[in-house]
């Protein structure tokens, strides 16, 4: 398309089977008011309107790189409008410092994509500005395979903001986690990732140097980069100074009302998830429990170092002994599998998202330890350092909100899992009895979103009954 | 081309006397698709020649029995000499489909045929090309389509998930590589071409060994037409198994989960969309620095954005891979490579597989040229514009023609076979030299993209050189109904063509059946119609040819081009 604007292509005659095309110089013509001048001589290159009803733009390709001389008139950039892709023009005599939206990306119309400055000195400055300023992440190109995960992101950053880094430059956005076991990788030096991975990393904006690979010979694959996305809290909050990275502080300190916030790396996966649970047909079976017993031992082993958390996962693991196909998962539709532990993910609300940390073996872990390693998990989850495993590896849920004095609610189903259960507050509540008494217990209402394809109703029925018992009965949870 | 012939002969056979008028209809004959052919040649020495003698088709004599001879209804090339007796008229080394091509019309033309055949009739195309190709790319279009939620959304579709059967999709593509193999048999036995068994050898001027050296064969015309086989560059180990060529991935042995493809081209980009299509992921390797060399670069940018970007693709350009070792002993295949202009070592791709998609080398290796004095060029027989063989010393070697990949000219089954027909139009008097701005190409991935004459800068360089003004002209499938009502919106077509005298110089499309709406262009060009003239064809409304009739409509010529002049009333 680059040609298009000099071509003898006409875009349209009136013919109804033709889409109008606007004439694409009144446009192109009409983004040089749009130039903004930043700075004295760093100015912005703006995402143009192309159409009158284009909102943002696809960079479908950079004519020029960075670092390149560009003289007025000449183009710059062929963005993909929702009507056709068209070449945008340079209006000032420059160089192109900083490419800020890359290929492939999109951007509102408006915003910066790209700075342009006037001397080959101001190339460094205007870089500097393109990776503090930007609204939308630079370059997050996937890390390609030669390129070694850091593990110094001081030294990174530095790399990042010198003169012009290769658009293939790697970008750190928190600190190494992991690196991939591939027996090839030379001790994580090199990164085996499959192409759908590195597309989606790029997409999800993970960096793969601390993603750990499950794929053949330990290759990171689709599946990998999925499961860091959703755990990239952890590089949204504590990485210093980089891409998107960098606009949550301010986001948080005040929201502007009517400002439209793109997604972080983790909504963008929470998103992801939740829209992808979708396609399960989900149904609810909710009961009340009485929990003075729950509550009686609770109090006796508190002072152990024993949570609630840890007792209710304890209860619910051990009723998911009784009833594995509670604790089954159906991932292609056709198939399911009785997952052969039984780990319990509990949901836990972090600063910006969600997180759901893994009681692993929760029915045969004995509470003690449940409970040390689950407050484990929350001190890493705040520190944004659970691994892979400590947060993707859940069979069922639990999320709890009885905290808040919510009652009841309704939770939705994590994908590739066959049940999740949402705990409410337990209240002390006014009971009839059989012998038409009326009396006071403490009761909490559970409510279990489950998979129908392979749990019915009969099944989440008598697991719900079977765990009545156990948390009516709590003697069990101690061994 | 012939897609269907009416052949019309009446066949005598040498034992009884009756003659019976048979019409041969419409022989099916499927190519299609340029990924090259490769038909098998011949082997063994040869000694002197023998036979000088010449032979007129008219006053044949039979030499062995059971040999049909067929009436004369062309011209005859009348060469003077007394008539003298060979075996044939015309011979065929190889028959693939140009050897086909070229026997059917040597039939059509009245000569007495034989074809020779050392391996399987059908060659590459319908062996191990573009036939069993089709198969496969057939399964990954619709693959695609089940696939595509939001576009089987958009039609008010809902289809369960689509899964396949990898044994299931591969007997597919052997039953039709068969079918077409029987039918092109079929063909040639029907109308007389006698199949000859073997590996042909040129012993001397018109003169063949066919297998055993026992079995000499004399024909006044020989065509090698031995085709190609793929090329695997040095430090390429090919098993069959996780480094494979063309050959075994259309058997369809497994379906890695990471293929690495060795180039960038038709058969790299057909296979990268049919792996993608069932379930792989693709990493392209290409030694250029640009993926797809040798499309119109707009289309080729275009088709990056419609067939690489959005799918499970990455690549590595502008590098060359100088080692490849299989997978073995628990290790990936590995794949070692080097910056194409500094020659630094770059990367290393460990992968499940590896297709080598580098191209196509001739296959003319003991097919005895030496003993008829001919220097193959990079296994390339020499040949000029008639396809006549050119020897060492650049002389015509009479008698002898040359069609097909094993020439280069153009390595596609279609212009195998317009060469081979071209070369028995000259042998049967009429001078025909075949047009090869004319032919088109296609790649049949979804979208497929197609190609006729010359890309943009090409005209441009010729016009420049020859002092005219090039144009383009570019419709999109977008704009057209037929597209829209298939949810196929995503496409371009593209006219260059001279705007001083309105004559096309290429077309490119890129979109839903690009490879069927090619012709209409390769026709213009090949007719020589101009631009003033096509675009007052009448096209059917709705269909996608419309994508071409805006195309030549849109093109601005200047004035004095408008041709028919306005009759005077």
């Amino acid at each position: 398309m680059a040609r298009l604007l000099n071509s003898s292509f006409v875009p349209s005659s009136s013919s109804f089977r033709r889409r109008p095309t606007l004439p694409p110089a009144f446009h192109i013509s009409g983004n040089r008011s749009r130039t903004t001048q930043v700075q004295a001589k760093i100015r912005e290159i703006l995402m143009p309107a192309l159409s009158s009803t284009m909102t943002e733009g696809k960079i479908v390709s950079w004519i020029k790189s960075e670092g390149d001389k560009l003289s007025k008139g000449e183009s710059v950039v062929v963005v993909e409008s929702d009507k056709a892709d068209m070449d945008v023009e340079n209006f000032y005599d420059g160089y192109l410092a900083a490419i800020m939206v890359d290929e492939g990306g999109v951007a509102t119309v408006g915003s910066a994509i790209a700075l342009l400055a006037e001397t080959e000195d101001e190339i460094a400055e205007a870089v500097s500005k393109a990776s503090s300023s930007s609204s939308s992440s630079p370059a997050t190109t996937a890390a390609e395979s030669t390129s070694s995960p850091s593990s110094d992101p001081q030294e990174k950053i530095v790399d990042n903001a010198g003169p012009v880094p290769a658009s293939k430059a790697p970008v750190t956005s928190g600190s190494v986690v992991a690196s991939s076991t591939h027996p090839a990788s030379e001790g994580g030096k090199r990164i085996v990732a499959s192409p759908y991975a590195k597309k989606l990393a790029k997409e999800l904006k993970v960096e793969l140097g601390r993603v750990v690979g499950t794929g053949p010979l330990g290759r990171i694959v689709a599946k990998d980069v999925e499961a860091a996305a959703a755990s990239d809290v952890a590089a949204v909050g504590s990485s210093p100074g980089v891409g998107a990275a960098a606009t949550v502080p301010g986001k948080s300190a005040g929201i502007e009302l009517g400002m439209v916030v793109p997604f972080t790396t983790m909504q963008g996966a929470v998103s992801r998830n939740m829209v992808e649970s979708l396609a399960v047909p989900t149904f609810r079976v909710g009961y009340t429990i009485s929990t003075g017993a729950l509550d009686a031992l609770y109090k006796k082993i508190k002072s152990k170092g024993v949570t609630m958390t840890a007792l209710l996962a304890k209860a619910t693991a051990l009723a998911l002994v009784k009833h594995p196909v509670v604790n089954s998962s159906c991932r292609d539709g056709k198939s399911f599998t009785y997952n052969s532990s039984i780990n319990i993910a509990v949901a836990v609300a972090i600063d910006g998202g969600l997180i759901t940390p893994v009681l692993q073996d929760a029915d045969k872990v004995d509470i003690y330890s449940l409970s040390r390693k689950w407050k484990e998990l929350v001190d890493k989850a705040r520190a944004k350092q659970l691994q892979p495993h400590e947060y993707n590896t859940g069979t069922f849920t639990l999320s709890n909100l009885g905290m808040f004095g919510v009652d009841r609610f309704d939770a939705i189903l994590p994908p590739g899992t066959g049940a999740i259960m949402a705990v409410g507050a337990s209240q002390p509540t006014v009971v009839a009895s059989k012998d038409g008494r009326i009396g006071m217990k403490n009761q909490m209402q559970v409510n279990v979103t489950a998979d129908h394809r392979v749990i019915y109703g009969a099944d989440l029925a008598s697991f719900l009954q079977t765990l009545a018992k156990i948390i009516e009965d709590p003697k069990d949870l101690t061994f | 081309m012939q897609a269907s012939l009416s052949v019309s002969f009446s066949p005598n056979s040498s034992t009884t006397i009756s003659r019976s008028h048979n019409t041969f209809q419409s022989i099916p004959f499927s190519h299609g698709k340029p990924l090259n052919l490769r038909f098998c040649g011949l082997r063994r020495e040869a000694l002197g020649f023998t036979s000088l003698k010449r032979h007129d088709s008219n006053y044949r004599v039979h030499i062995s029995s059971g040999r049909h001879s067929n009436k004369v209804s062309a011209a005859l090339s009348a060469n003077g000499s007394p008539p003298k007796s060979f075996d044939y008229d015309l011979l065929i080394i190889g028959a693939g489909v140009g050897g086909h091509g070229a026997a059917l019309h040597a039939v059509e033309k009245g000569l007495k045929t034989a074809i020779v055949e050392g391996d399987v009739v059908g060659g590459t195309c319908v062996n191990r090309g573009c036939v069993p190709s089709k198969a496969l790319l057939a399964v990954s279009g619709r693959m695609r389509e089940l696939q595509s939620e939001h576009h089987l959304k958009a039609l008010g579709l809902q289809v369960s998930a689509a899964g396949y059967d990898r044994q299931g999709v591969a007997d597919h593509a052997n039953n039709l590589a068969s079918k077409i193999r029987s039918n092109l048999t079929n063909s040639m036995k029907a109308i007389g071409v006698d199949i000859l068994t073997g590996f042909g050898t040129i012993l001397g001027p018109q003169k063949v060994q066919v297998g055993s050296s026992n079995n000499i064969v004399t024909a006044k015309d020989i065509i090698i037409a031995t085709g190609s086989i793929p090329f695997v560059p040095k430090g390429i180990e090919v098993d069959g198994k996780t480094v494979i060529t063309s050959d075994h991935a259309l058997k369809l042995e497994s379906v890695p989960d990471w293929i690495a493809i060795v180039g960038s081209g038709y058969i790299g980009l057909e296979f990268s969309d049919v792996y993608t299509a069932l379930g792989s992921e693709v990493t392209f390797i290409e030694a250029l620095d640009q993926l797809m060399p040798g499309f119109d670069p707009e289309i080729g940018k275009l088709a990056q954005r419609v067939l690489i970007n959005p799918r499970k693709i990455d690549y590595h350009t502008g590098v060359f891979a100088t080692k490849i070792t299989p997978a073995r002993d628990g290790k990936p295949v590995i794949i070692e490579l080097i910056d194409a202009k500094t020659k630094e070592p770059k990367d290393t791709l460990e992968v499940d597989a590896a297709l080598i998609a580098t191209g196509r080398a001739p296959f003319t290796n003991d097919l005895g040229l030496d003993n008829i004095n001919v220097a193959t060029q990079r296994g390339f027989v020499p040949v000029d514009k008639r396809m006549r063989v050119l020897d060492a010393a650049g002389n015509l070697v009479p008698h002898l023609y040359c069609i097909g990949d094993a020439n280069g000219k153009m390595m596609l089954a279609h212009a195998a076979s317009a060469q081979g027909i071209s070369v028995v139009e000259q042998v049967t008097g009429r001078d025909l030299v075949l047009n090869h701005s004319s032919i088109p190409a296609a790649c049949f991935t979804h979208p497929e993209i197609s190609m006729v004459g010359l890309t943009e800068p090409q005209a441009r360089e010729k016009g420049e050189r020859e002092g005219f003004e090039v144009s383009v002209a570019k419709t999109s499938f977008k704009a057209n109904t037929k597209a829209l009502a298939e949810n196929e919106g995503e496409g371009l077509a593209k006219l260059i063509y001279r705007p001083d005298n309105g004559e096309i110089l290429g077309v490119h499309i890129l979109g839903l059946h690009a490879a069927d709406l090619i012709h209409e262009a390769s026709n213009a060009i090949a007719l020589g119609t101009r631009i003033q003239d096509i675009k007052f064809a009448v096209h059917a409304h709705p269909t996608l040819s419309e994508v071409l009739d805006e195309l030549f409509k849109s093109a601005k010529l200047k004035s004095q081009a408008s041709s028919p002049e306005p009759v005077a009333v």
